[in-house]
């Protein structure tokens, strides 16, 4: 996996590039959910550029919708679509918007508004069971989103009707543009809560792509329920100044810290590499 | 007196046609019974959701069986669905563009007595302001089935509100001359237009007779489809007859009133008139009841177009 590592930091430039130039983005939970995206799109998801309309691809939906850039870096990583297209991210009259949107090649869902995401899935797999077919449904939400109520609804509706072909997986950075989710909103008994509605919880280092790799695949093996893999991530995974801060939630570096930002993540990729 | 409710003349055609179309599902919370689905979950079980009491949930579930090709068409009561899962029918369905079919079941003030929590007198306020999201309101039974054959034949999103009770027929069997979002005419006239929608189509047919034994000659169109609202037809009315009165089963702000006025206003200046529930939680009755307190009936109509007509 050291490439698809090395890979991560050099879509974490992507993601930085994007928001300096934009002057906007959530670059805390883009570097914090990167591993994430990287995983599933480069090893687990059966889905590409060539496949993007086969009714049998795996679907996903980035329920935290503001964590988009990281999403259009690693399609656009993916030969979704040509990388000069991020330079036009959040620019006047672009489709490459603040968060996703299906007029952008592979993605499948607007979202953005926070607690959608896991009921869509559910309608997914729901479609993928009444077809028999053996396409897979994924889902990436926030712990801060967690508080939203639609989210347990989801959660019942995937229990009760055994939806083993979705995962969801929870960027549980711990960290809310407020503050800590401990602060916020507790969010600290994930195993009760999403066992006490049905389904398989699997833990993993969520900035670690063997451990998700791995979490991925006991996700597929597991049958008759529903996984989550609550993915332990850093906010801000991949530069030292941003890591585990709330400002770096949405703040935009100035380019004293920009040119710092990337040479780490420069330094990191080279390490990967070794 | 016709004896089936809309929401009947619904799940015939729903169940009818997914004997043959098996992407059709059919999706409630709770509400197979009230929104007269339970034939449908009983013979098509494989085609059916049940969400359970989660209006939110319903209508992303929908949305996400409509992305993997199903034609979604979930029921649930209009008051719910047009307000608490407003922002999944915004984002999920009408920003999405999914293939989904919000059907308001028990409209208006179907529920009467429960009171306001159960009334939807705001769904063509909040459904209408959503971009490519289409609203509804069908008349009669024989119009709500016309209504259905078409939607069944697009992929676009669209919000549907019928009501609880059975309503009297405007339209003959086989004499409805439907064609998709433009106005019906009910009755032909000069003197003035009467734009109705839903349950209150039948009292403007009927005063339009009342008044035409009286010299009076009123247009009635039926606008069934508030959005797109057939603008022609209200323009064509503006221009060839003296006034128009608005009548619907909804608040008076932001319903097919406020959207008549601002065609009227901007294009052929006439005398429009709304008659609507009024800003408050409605008097406590069944739906005729609070009807003929706001005078939404047939002798409110005929003396408020006899006023506007100085007769």
């Amino acid at each position: 996996m050291n490439n698809l590592k090395a890979l991560s930091f050099e879509l974490r430039k992507d993601v930085l590039n994007m928001i300096f130039k934009a002057k906007t983005g959530h670059i805390g939970g883009d570097f914090s959910v990167m591993d994430i995206l990287v995983t599933l799109y480069f090893k687990h998801m059966n889905v590409s550029p060539e496949t993007v309309n086969d009714s049998e691809r795996d679907r996903f939906i980035l329920s935290k919708g503001h964590c988009v850039e990281a999403l259009y870096s690693v399609l656009a990583g993916r030969g979704f679509f040509p990388k000069a297209d991020l330079e036009t991210y959040s620019q006047f009259k672009s489709k490459y918007i603040g968060h996703p949107t299906n007029k952008v090649n592979g993605i499948e869902m607007n979202s953005g508004s926070l607690g959608h995401g896991l009921s869509v899935a559910v309608g997914m797999a729901l479609a993928a069971k009444m077809d028999k077919s053996s396409y897979r449904v994924y889902t990436v939400m926030g712990d801060g989103e967690l508080a939203e109520g639609s989210v347990w609804e989801g959660a019942m509706a995937a229990g009760h009707y055994k939806l083993d072909n979705l995962t969801a997986v929870v960027d549980r950075n711990r960290l809310q543009i407020s503050g800590t989710t401990e602060e916020v909103m507790n969010q600290d008994n994930q195993d009760e809560r999403w066992s006490s509605f049905g389904w398989n919880v699997i833990h993993a280092e969520g900035n670690n792509l063997e451990a998700l790799d791995k979490a991925f695949e006991a996700a597929k093996a597991a049958k008759g329920k529903p996984t989550v893999i609550i993915a332990d991530t850093i906010k801000g995974y991949g530069v030292s100044f941003m890591e585990n801060s709330k400002q770096w939630h949405h703040k935009i570096p100035g380019q004293d810290e920009y040119e710092k930002a990337i040479a780490e993540l420069d330094q990191r990729r080279l390490a990967a590499n070794e | 007196m016709n004896k089936i409710p809309n929401r009947q003349a619904i799940c015939d055609i729903l169940v009818e046609k997914a004997n043959t179309d098996k992407d059709i599902v059919v999706l409630c919370s709770d509400s197979r019974g009230s929104a007269s689905l339970a034939p449908f979950a009983d013979t098509h079980p494989e085609q059916f959701v049940e969400t359970g009491i989660a209006e939110q949930n319903i209508v992303s579930i929908a949305a996400g069986l409509a992305k993997c090709g199903k034609k979604a068409y979930v029921a649930s009561p209009a008051c719910f669905l047009s307000t608490r899962s407003m922002e999944q029918a915004k984002v999920d369905v009408a920003y999405s563009n999914t293939n989904v079919k919000l059907i308001g079941i028990s409209g208006g003030v179907s529920y009467g007595a429960l009171g306001m929590t159960h009334h939807s007198a705001q769904d063509i306020a909040s459904m209408t302001s959503i971009p490519n999201m289409r609203v509804y309101i069908p008349s009669d039974r024989i119009q709500t089935r016309a209504l259905f054959e078409n939607l069944l034949k697009d992929e676009k999103p669209a919000y549907i509100r019928v009501g609880r009770n059975p309503v009297e027929d405007v339209y003959e069997e086989g004499g409805l001359d439907f064609e998709m979002d433009r106005a019906t005419v009910v009755h032909e006239g000069t003197d003035l237009t009467v734009i109705a929608c839903g349950e209150l189509v039948k009292p403007a047919q009927k005063a339009a007779g009342i008044l035409q034994e009286q010299g009076i000659s009123v247009r009635v169109l039926d606008m069934y489809c508030v959005k797109p609202i057939d603008r022609a037809a209200v323009e064509k009315a503006a221009a060839e007859t003296g006034a128009i009165i608005t009548m619907e089963e909804h608040s008076q702000y932001g319903g097919l009133g406020a959207m008549v006025s601002q065609i009227v206003a901007s294009t052929a200046p006439k005398k429009v008139i709304n008659l609507a529930l009024p800003d408050e939680p409605v008097v406590t009755g069944v739906s005729k009841e609070i009807f003929d307190y706001y005078g939404l009936n047939e002798t409110g109509l005929v003396s408020i177009a006899k006023e506007l007509l100085n007769r």
